[in-house]
């Protein structure tokens, strides 16, 4: 057969040619305008957070860490709320995640499926997107004044983690059902109980995705303002919850758990409706406290989801 | 390579291992899956369950481990014996986890846990409550060589199972079966996703393993039940069709669809 030296002219050639680039500008205008609007969201943000950090500079020293708030501003420091915020994460995180990861544990592996399994997830996910002042308004009813808990941590703390649940519940059930059929057939072909598969594999195998559930939860918990006031927060405190941790046997004690108590973002709140500017340079400082030590959370869940998903290739 | 024996027919010395009694089974959504199979399984021999797709060969297979009772609707109608204690292993009183201590499977795409070579074998025995070390360190050992693998892991059991070879994971798999002494073990088309020398090794493997079990396994591979096992069933639409000695079904079926599948003709 004779080599073909000069191509033929091949109009249907062109025609596809063509087809192929009108299709493909399609794609050029969708990736720019995502470009576009992932880049102002980003910047906005970038913006905001700088802003904060500039304005909040000039108290970013041990003392503004170690100083109860105070009239005169130079001296007011955020003692009292960061310890306030991390002992109400800390109930917050005891009650969610236990109770969050068994009830998605028990809805997807042990309930039957039927239309009042279907009603609850429903309302599972729901719950997530309920506004917080609603929980702060059934914690007050609820917590404060039918079970008599007082405007405390505990009250703080459950009421966080009745936000927190839904989260963890949802990102528990996700996790449970990304784990694929012939895994969970294989645990159950050598003859393992249901408990056994949870145990071993479902849960285990699961923490990655429950772990992110976790830490949005916490994230969230950690800025949320409204339901806290509503129970009643205290908006200026000069002193610290007993401490949970002794020097003499039990070592532990739980009275810092009927404590009055301030979190960050009452404490920003609180500060920036003050009419000095002195004290809205405190509240940039706190929020910005706020947002790296949300940061830093979400962070560490990434991490530390990456560690355990390297672990697993389906 | 088949031998070209055709004289040999089914030994009535043989002893059943288990048997299944005019089985009929159905999925949640009511389509009948299985209609009256009854096929005898013998032991310490291999069966082949052979057929076009969606003929309910690995429904079949499936009913031995009672895999079916993991999803809410299935129901059985018939019975599996298993001997030699006569127990319909189909029936209420019978706890599945209870089968699947006796019977265990070998799955289609290799499923090792997500843990260590050394864990997925124990597995099963801490499942059963073993959790003496020098045990455990034995049994996994044995099953580890009872599958072929203990050279190429022995240096490593601490290692994840995922990264081993595709048929170094299903001989993993085939030692996590047999870790824990099974009467029968299933396959369920256990080489569909490994290359041919992987397929010779699980293949050579069965054929040792046989001396100790009974194997009931799924083939798509006509070649592979031809070569391997001693009894081949062959299933169309939910029925049996043909039962006989491999040797049998493959030289000289006795029906006309049996030799139009193997002949390749259909299928």
């Amino acid at each position: 057969m004779a080599i073909q030296n000069k191509p033929a002219a091949n109009k249907n050639l062109d025609l596809i040619r063509k087809t192929i680039a009108d299709h493909k500008r399609y794609d050029f205008i969708f990736a720019s305008l995502g470009t576009f609007v992932i880049a102002s969201l980003t910047i906005t943000l970038l913006i905001l957070f700088l802003d904060l950090v500039i304005e909040g500079y000039p108290r970013f020293n041990l003392d503004f860490f170690s100083n109860f708030p105070s009239r005169r501003a130079a001296r007011a420091g955020i003692l009292s709320a960061w310890i306030g915020s991390s002992l109400v994460l800390l109930v917050t995180f005891f009650v969610a995640v236990p109770l969050g990861i068994t009830s998605g544990v028990y809805l997807e592996e042990y309930a039957k499926k039927n239309w009042f399994s279907d009603l609850i997830e429903i309302n599972v996910s729901n719950l997530a997107g309920v506004p917080s002042i609603i929980y702060g308004l059934l914690a007050l009813g609820l917590f404060v004044y039918s079970f008599g808990l007082g405007q405390s941590i505990l009250t703080a703390g459950l009421t966080l983690a009745l936000l927190m649940l839904p989260i963890v519940i949802v990102s528990t059930r996700e996790a449970i059902r990304s784990i694929p059929v012939h895994i969970r057939e294989a645990a159950y072909a050598v003859g393992a109980t249901k408990w056994q598969v949870c145990r071993n594999h479902v849960v285990p195998y699961s923490y990655g995705g429950i772990l992110t559930g976790v830490i949005i939860g916490m994230a969230r918990a950690i800025g949320e303002t409204a339901p806290v006031i509503t129970i009643g927060a205290l908006t200026f405190i000069a002193f610290l919850p007993p401490s949970p941790i002794g020097l003499e046997p039990p070592f532990l004690n739980f009275e810092w758990l009927e404590s009055g108590f301030t979190v960050l973002p009452i404490q920003m709140f609180n500060w920036i409706s003050r009419p000095q500017h002195a004290f809205h340079v405190n509240a940039a400082a706190t929020g910005a406290v706020i947002i790296m030590l949300t940061l830093l959370m979400n962070g560490f869940a990434i991490k530390l989801r990456y560690n355990i998903r390297k672990k697993i290739k389906w | 390579m088949v031998k070209k024996d055709i004289t040999k027919k089914i030994k009535h010395d043989e002893i059943i291992k288990a048997e299944s009694k005019n089985l009929n089974f159905f999925y949640a959504d009511g389509t009948q899956a299985l209609n009256g199979v009854s096929l005898p399984v013998y032991e310490n021999k291999i069966t082949a369950l052979i057929g076009p797709s969606g003929c309910g060969k690995s429904t079949f297979l499936r009913c031995f481990n009672r895999m079916h009772d993991l999803y809410p609707g299935n129901r059985y109608d018939g019975q599996i014996i298993l001997q030699p204690d006569n127990t319909n292993i189909l029936s209420d009183g019978v706890d599945p986890i209870e089968v699947r201590m006796r019977i265990s499977m070998v799955f289609q795409k290799p499923n090792p846990f997500p843990k260590s070579i050394y864990e997925n074998v124990a597995y099963g025995l801490r499942v059963r409550g073993e959790s003496n070390k020098r045990t455990l360190d034995e049994k996994v050992e044995e099953a580890l060589k009872g599958a072929s693998l203990w050279n190429e892991v022995k240096d490593r059991l601490q290692d994840l199972a995922f990264n081993l070879s595709g048929g170094q994971q299903q001989r993993l798999c085939i030692a996590r079966a047999l870790a824990t002494e099974p009467e029968i073990m299933l396959f369920d088309e256990p080489t569909s996703a490994l290359d041919p020398i992987a397929t010779m090794n699980i293949e050579e493997l069965m054929s040792e393993l046989k001396q100790k079990l009974s194997i009931l396994i799924v083939t798509h591979n006509m070649q592979q039940a031809a070569r391997i096992s001693d009894y081949t069933a062959y299933m169309y639409l939910g029925k049996l069709v043909e039962y006989d000695a491999t040797n049998q079904i493959f030289t000289n079926p006795s029906k006309k669809e049996t030799e139009d599948y193997i002949t390749g003709k259909f299928g």
